[in-house]
C-alpha cells in the first residue's frame, strides 16, 4: 500500500511551471528520498505534500484520502526544515512541546511527552536551553523532536543535513535512518546530495526540471539508470560516457578511435549512441588508452585516461598497482556492465533480447 | 569606526559636552526658577543658583493646576494612545507582511501617505469628525437621497450623531490613527524567516496564534522602543487636546500648563509655572529611564 499518492500533480508559479504533472506512489513505511539538482522542484513537491504550497492541478492523497484542500496540520505530516526553524525565544522543551500546546494538550501530559521524545533524542539535559545556545547538530535534533512529538504518519525533511559539516552530516544521516526504523512512519527526504540519496533511501526518486526522471530502489536506479541525466547524476566519480556507433547486426559498437566493443545482446537501434560505463566496472583488455592523471583516493586510485580517438575515461585501480602518468594501458569494457543511451533524447536503449527477457525479471544477462 | 586621531577624539568630546550643556541650560533655568519666590524669580540679573522654595512652588502648582485630575487624564490619554498605536501598528504590519491579498499594495501606499499628513495638517477635518464621527456617513445618505426617501416612507428622520468632543475617545482615537510604528513593525516582521512562519503552520498554529506565541515575544524590544517614543509623544501633545477639550475640566496637563502661563497684567509668578513644568516632565522622564535598556536594544538590534 502506498502512503502518499501523487496523481498528475502540477505546480505553476504564474506562467512558469515548476512541477509538470507528477505521478508517484510512495510506499508506506519506506524511507523515500527525492533527489535532484537545485531548482528542479524538489522543495516545491515536498511543500505541496505538506500543504505549505497550493496544488495547481492533480490530486494528492495521503493514506488514501484526498488532501489538496486540507490544512497542513490536518494532513498528519510533520516537517523538518533546512534551517531548523526553531522558535528562538522558546526553550528546547517549549519548542518540542509547541505542537501539543497548540493542539490543546494539558500541561502535565505534554511535559511527559516532551520528556519522552527528548530522552529518545538524547536532549534530556538541554531542555532548558534556547536554540541560540545549541550546536547545529543539537538544533537539528530539536527540530526532529518537534516533528516527532505529534506522532505523525509522514515525516518530511527538506535538505535537513545540508547546514551541517561533513562529519556531523554522516552521523546525523545514520541517526535519521535509525529514527526512521524506530518510528515506523513514512519518511520523505529531499536532497541534492546523491550520496545522501543512495545511502538513506529505500525508494529513490530522481527529479529534473520539474519531472520525475526515474523512481525505484537506489540499487535499481544506480545499476540501470533510465537516462543520461540519472547516469551522470548518481555515482561519484560519475559514469564514463563515450560516443559510439552501432554497426550492422546491432551487437557491435565502434568507438571514436575505430575500436570495436561487443555488446551482450543486440540492439534494435542503428547509428549514433552514447555508451556508458561506471569507473568501477572498467577492466583490463585490448582498448588502448594513455594515463593522463592519477588521483589518490586513499583506498584506491582514480585514473583519468584518454582513449585512442580522444574520449576521456576514468576508472578505479588498486593503489598498489597504480599506473604512472603517460603510461599506455589496455582497457576492457565488460559487455554486461555497459549502459546505452540515445544521445538526442537521453533515454536508455534496451537491448532486443532484454526487451524480450524483461518479463522473466532478468535485469542483466549473465556475461 | 577605527579612526585613531587623538585631536579628533578631543574635538568630538568637546562638541558633545557643549551640546549637552546647551540642551541642559534651559532645564537648569527652569529648575532654578522653580526654587525661588515671586521676587527671586523676577530679579534682574537672573538667579543662576537654586533658592529654598521648591516644595512650596511644587505644592502651589499642584493646587493651581488641579494636577491630581489633569495627571489622571493625561495618563489615560498617553497610555491609551501608546497601547492603541502599538496594537494598530502591529496588526497593520502583520497584515501587510504575512498575508497575500489583492488590495495589499494600495493599502500599503495609503498607510504610507498618512505619514505625509500628520494630525496638524488635517486638523480641521479631524475636528469635524470628532464633533460628529458619523458626519461623513450622514453626508453620503443625504447626498444619495436616502435620508429624504426614508423620511418620506417611514417618517423617521435619519440623523447620525457620535460626538467625541471632551471624551477620552476624542482625545485618543485621532492620535492613534497614524502610520508611525507600522513601518518599524513592518521592517521587523520582514526579518522573520519564512521557515518560522511555515513551522508554525505545520505545528497547527493559526495566524493569531502565531502572532501571539511567536511575533509578540520576538518583538518585545521593538514594543518597548515604540512604547517609549509614543508615550512621550502623546504626553507632550498640545494642539489636539486644546481643540478637542472645550470644557476646562477635561483638559490634559499640557493644556493646563499653558493656561498657567501668566499673560497680560496678571502676576508674573514664573516660579509656580516652572514648578508645574517640572512636575509635568516627570512621567515621560520616568518612562524613558525605566525603558532605556530595552529601548536602546530595540532601536539598535534585531534579536537573532
Ligand atoms: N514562490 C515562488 N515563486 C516563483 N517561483 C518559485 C517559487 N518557489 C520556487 N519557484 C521556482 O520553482 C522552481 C523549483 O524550486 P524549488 O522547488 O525550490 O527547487 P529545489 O528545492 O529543487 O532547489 C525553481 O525554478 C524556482 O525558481
Ligand atoms: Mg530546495
Amino acid at each position: 500500500m502506498s502512503a502518499i499518492d501523487l496523481i498528475g500533480v502540477r505546480k505553476d508559479y504564474g506562467s512558469q511551471t515548476a512541477i509538470h504533472g507528477i505521478d508517484l506512489a510512495l510506499p508506506e513505511g519506506a524511507f523515500i528520498v527525492i533527489l535532484g539538482p537545485s531548482g528542479c522542484g524538489k522543495s516545491t513537491l515536498l511543500r505541496m505534500v505538506a500543504g505549505l504550497e497550493t496544488i495547481t492541478a492533480g490530486e494528492l492523497r495521503i493514506g488514501g484520502h484526498r488532501m489538496n484542500e486540507r490544512e497542513p496540520k490536518d494532513r498528519g505530516c510533520a516537517m523538518v526544515f533546512q534551517n531548523y526553524a526553531l522558535y528562538p525565544h522558546m526553550t528546547v522543551a517549549e519548542n518540542i512541546g509547541y505542537p501539543l500546546k497548540v493542539a490543546g494538550m494539558r500541561r502535565a501530559e505534554r511535559q511527559a511527552r516532551v520528556a519522552e521524545v527528548a530522552a529518545s533524542l538524547e536532549l534530556g539535559a538541554l531542555l532548558g536551553r534556547r536554540p541560540g545556545e545549541l550546536s547545529g547538530g543539537q538544533r537539528q535534533r530539536v527540530a526532529m523532536g518537534r516533528a516527532m512529538v505529534r506522532q505523525p504518519r509522514v515525516f518530511l525533511y527538506d535538505e535537513p543535513l545540508s547546514n551541517l559539516d561533513a562529519r556531523l552530516r554522516v552521523q546525523m544521516r545514520l541517526e535519521l535512518r535509525r529514527l526512521h526504523e524506530k518510528l515506523g512512519a513514512t519518511s520523505v527526504l529531499v536532497t541534492h546530495d546523491q550520496q545522501e540519496g543512495m545511502t538513506l533511501a529505500d525508494h529513490l526518486v530522481v527529479m529534473k526540471d520539474g519531472r520525475v526522471e526515474q523512481a525505484g530502489t537506489p540499487r535499481e536506479v544506480y545499476s540501470r539508470p533510465a537516462s543520461l541525466f540519472v547516469a551522470g547524476f548518481l555515482g561519484s566519480p560519475s559514469m564514463n560516457l563515450l560516443p559510439a556507433e552501432v554497426l550492422e547486426g546491432g551487437d557491435t559498437l565502434r568507438l571514436a578511435g575505430g575500436h570495436l566493443v561487443r555488446l551482450a545482446e543486440p540492439l534494435a537501434e542503428r547509428g549514433r549512441v552514447t555508451l556508458g560505463i561506471r569507473p568501477e566496472h572498467v577492466t583490463t583488455g585490448g582498448l588502448p588508452a594513455r594515463v593522463e592523471m592519477v588521483e589518490d583516493l586513499g583506498a584506491s586510485v582514480l585514473v583519468h585516461a584518454q582513449l585512442e580517438g580522444g574520449a576521456a575515461i576514468a576508472f578505479h585501480s588498486p593503489a598498489e598497482a597504480a599506473p604512472a602518468r603517460g603510461e599506455e594501458l589496455g582497457l576492457g569494457l565488460p559487455p554486461a556492465r555497459l549502459h546505452l543511451f540515445d544521445p538526442t533524447t537521453g533515454r536508455r536503449l534496451a537491448a532486443v533480447a532484454r526487451a524480450e527477457s524483461a518479463h522473466r525479471g532478468l535485469d542483466f544477462p549473465v556475461a | 569606526m577605527v579612526e585613531r586621531r587623538p585631536w579628533l577624539d578631543v574635538f568630538t568630546h568637546v562638541l558633545l559636552l557643549f551640546s549637552a550643556l546647551a540642551l541642559l541650560l534651559p532645564v537648569w533655568l527652569a529648575f532654578v526658577a522653580a526654587t525661588h519666590d515671586l521676587a527671586g524669580v523676577n530679579r534682574v540679573p537672573i538667579n543662576w543658583l537654586p533658592g529654598p522654595y521648591l516644595l512650596d512652588n511644587l505644592a502651589a502648582a499642584w493646587q493651581r493646576g488641579s494636577f491630581a485630575t489633569r495627571f489622571g487624564t493625561s495618563l489615560i490619554v498617553a497610555v491609551g494612545v501608546t497601547a492603541g498605536k502599538i496594537l494598530l501598528a502591529m496588526l497593520a504590519a502583520f497584515a501587510l507582511v504575512f498575508f497575500q491579498w489583492r488590495a495589499k499594495i494600495v493599502v500599503f501606499w495609503l498607510i504610507f501617505l498618512t505619514l505625509m499628513l500628520p494630525l496638524e495638517v488635517r486638523i480641521v477635518p479631524t475636528y469635524a469628525v470628532a464633533a460628529n464621527a458619523l458626519a461623513p456617513f450622514q453626508a453620503i445618505l443625504d447626498a444619495t437621497g436616502i435620508t429624504t426617501l426614508v423620511a418620506a416612507v417611514s417618517g423617521i428622520e435619519i440623523s447620525l450623531q457620535w460626538q467625541m468632543l471632551n471624551s477620552y475617545a476624542g482625545l485618543i482615537l485621532p492620535l492613534i490613527a497614524t502610520a508611525t510604528g507600522t513601518f518599524l513593525y513592518r521592517q521587523f516582521f520582514l526579518t522573520i524567516p519564512e521557515e518560522l512562519v511555515e513551522a508554525a503552520k505545520m505545528d497547527g498554529a493559526g495566524p493569531l496564534r502565531f502572532l501571539r506565541d511567536v511575533l509578540v515575544p520576538l518583538s518585545r524590544t521593538t514594543i518597548a522602543a515604540l512604547a517609549t517614543i509614543l508615550f512621550v509623544y502623546s504626553w507632550n501633545q498640545y494642539l489636539w487636546p486644546l481643540l478637542v477639550t472645550t470644557e476646562p475640566d477635561r483638559a490634559t496637563v499640557m493644556v493646563e500648563l499653558s493656561r498657567m502661563v501668566p499673560r497680560g497684567d496678571s502676576i508674573p509668578d514664573w516660579n509656580v509655572v516652572m514648578a508645574g513644568a517640572l512636575l509635568v516632565m516627570l512621567p515621560p522622564l520616568a518612562v524613558v529611564i525605566f525603558m532605556q535598556r530595552w529601548f536602546v536594544r530595540g532601536l539598535v538590534q534585531t534579536e537573532k
